[in-house]
């Protein structure tokens, strides 16, 4: 892909040999054409993104009932979740079950992606392994999980019972459901952000390590004191990626309960994502889900919010 | 330089990483190839049985579950909506990256944040309402037309275009004559194959897997593949062997996809991590 190819000279005798029409046209194709470019970007956003985006503000300050009529709210809607003890169950759940997945989940991605980094035989091979769960089906995968975590035969408690643990119910009580739901995601997504932490600690100058190693900074001091703090804007994207992926957390729950949106007898592992859901397609109360939708959205923007100062501080000011 | 060799310690981290990740798929096998009451005994069997393909036909020709038009509804829905993607992100990417025009890092800047909002979680009630008046609940195009909005894929081949099409080729291409279409066609298209690529296997892995949104708009009697389990799984959630052989079915073609595309795979996610 050289342009030297082109002789300048044929490039200029073109230009002017155009005639007039063709030269207009071509200004309007320099001019228009761009933006007939991005247009069908920018027309789906407007009805698939912006329309329903605002449309669910609008519903959220509407009553509906179940014959059909609707009648203004006002805040109403919000002031009522904020005193639904559902609605905050499914976000304490919520929170709880991105804080059990996420935080080992970035320890184990940061160690397994320094492990990847070193030189060694059948390299793409053992990427492709640690990938392979993010290439299942997430549905295929919670019913795999949750017969493992089944309380009578699954294989969880059947190894927790050669250590003389009792068999737990692990659907049946809250903190056990988060940590059996944390692990699916963890199963998934760990492997993936490996990698992507993988791609960010390649980028780090090897001169680098090589001025402590003469410095005498031992592996372990190397990794958090260079590995860690130049891995930052990888993090952030990694770290804002799961805060969206875990804040929505649907389908995992919905599978580990048979595809019902309850998410248990008492809803211990309810999501908001699915508080949402029933209360729209089940309850068919579009304005209080609408309501509870943009509650969602504001949670993530805490999360994200949150993460970001962590994830500063992590690596220093600098 | 010792550090990047792996200790004893590292290797041993490393299988075990390659042990839990292949397990569960492993797993899936051994119940998908044997009977019912293998899945719940005590202790578990470890090996796959003889029971695989009357499994398969078994789930393929239940009744209710509808798994040959799960399968084929989900392959149509993710290719139209992997090309489409491609199409429309190439275009809006090369836009970005190759050529002038007022408002374009506005643009650019609308594109990112779009990429930050869960449309799909907020927006379903208003979606699921227009889907209804339209009449197009339980058919395919209410689930592709939702997923052709795909910040992600524009933002993506406006990063590749701009590192792999030099703004002097098009220049010189504009000298020569050709219209931009034209240069789009003959110049970009074939330099920014390995992002389409990318992209293209992204898109269908997602679309394959999505859950929510197709349960919304479609119904029993017209499902993607994930409906069809979740049907099995609500109604018959022990019969083990045969939601097994479903999954098991269901990532089949996803596990080709990888095992045929792995290299870019994990080239093209490395490579997008590092621009992003």
């Amino acid at each position: 892909m050289s342009i030297d190819t082109l002789p300048r000279a044929t490039r200029s005798d073109n230009r002017r040999a155009r005639p007039p029409g063709r030269r207009w046209r071509s200004r309007l194709d320099i001019k228009a054409m761009p933006y007939a470019l991005v247009s069908p970007y920018f027309l789906l956003f407007a009805a698939f993104g912006l329309f329903p985006l605002a449309f669910t503000l609008y519903y959220s300050l509407y009553d509906y009932d179940l014959t059909g009529t609707t009648e203004w709210a006002g805040l109403g809607n919000y002031t009522a979740l904020l005193g639904d003890d559902d609605f905050w169950r499914a976000t304490v759940n919520t929170v709880a079950m991105f804080l059990i997945a996420t935080v080992p989940q970035m320890l184990l991605a940061l160690f397994l992606a320094n492990a990847l980094n070193k030189r060694m035989r059948f390299r793409l091979a053992i990427r492709m392994s640690v990938l392979l769960p993010l290439v299942t089906s997430v549905v295929a995968v919670a019913v795999v999980f949750t017969q493992l975590f089944a309380r009578d035969w699954g294989l969880v408690n059947w190894l927790l019972g050669m250590f003389g643990v009792e068999n737990t119910n692990w659907r049946a009580e809250r903190v056990p459901s988060w940590i059996a739901i944390a692990t699916m995601v963890d199963w998934r997504w760990t492997g993936y952000n490996a990698i992507i932490f993988l791609a960010g600690m390649q980028t780090i100058p090897r001169d680098l390590y090589e001025a402590a190693s003469i410095d005498g900074a031992s592996q372990r001091r190397q990794f958090w004191q260079i590995t860690l703090p130049m891995l930052r804007p990888t993090m952030i994207f990694v770290v804002l990626n799961s805060t969206i992926g875990g804040l929505t957390l649907f389908s995992e729950p919905m599978t580990f309960y048979n595809g019902n949106p309850d998410g248990g007898s008492q809803g211990q592992f309810q999501t908001v994502a699915m508080f949402v859901y029933k209360e729209a397609f089940r309850e068919f109360d579009y304005g209080y889900a609408s309501a509870a939708a943009w509650l969602l959205f504001l949670l993530i923007l805490i999360g994200a919010a949150i993460n970001f100062l962590f994830v500063r501080r992590i690596g220093g000011t600098r | 330089m010792t550090m990047w060799k792996p200790s004893v310690l590292t290797k041993v981290l490393l299988g075990l990483a390659i042990f839990l990740s292949a397990f569960p798929l492993y797993w899936m096998l051994v119940i998908a190839s044997r009977t019912n009451s293998d899945a719940v005994a005590s202790p578990p069997r470890f090996l796959p049985g003889g029971n695989l393909g009357q499994n398969i036909i078994a789930v393929l020709e239940h009744p209710e579950a509808k798994f040959v038009a799960g399968l084929t509804n989900s392959f149509i829905v993710a290719s139209v909506v992997t090309i489409s993607v491609i199409l429309i992100s190439t275009l809006a990417g090369f836009a970005f990256a190759n050529l002038n025009f007022r408002g374009r890092n506005a643009l650019l800047l609308l594109v990112l944040l779009t990429m930050a909002v869960p449309l799909q979680q907020m927006g379903v009630v208003p979606l699921y309402r227009v889907m209804v008046s339209l009449d197009w609940t339980g058919t395919l195009k209410a689930v592709i037309l939702p997923y052709l909005l795909n910040g992600f894929g524009v933002f993506l081949m406006t990063q590749y275009t701009r590192q792999s099409v030099p703004m002097e080729l098009v220049e010189a291409a504009r000298v020569d004559g050709a219209s931009t279409l034209r240069i789009w066609w003959n110049i970009v298209l074939p330099a920014v194959r390995p992002g389409m690529a990318v992209l293209g296997i992204n898109t269908f892995m997602l679309m394959w897997n999505d859950y929510m949104w197709p349960l919304i708009v479609l119904n029993q009697d017209n499902p993607t593949v994930q409906i069809a389990i979740n049907s099995l799984n609500a109604r018959y959630s022990t019969e083990y062997s045969l939601i097994f052989a479903g999954t098991a079915l269901s990532i089949i073609p996803l596990i080709a996809v990888f095992v045929a595309f792995g290299r870019q795979i994990v080239g093209g996610l490395m490579e997008g991590a590092v621009k992003a």
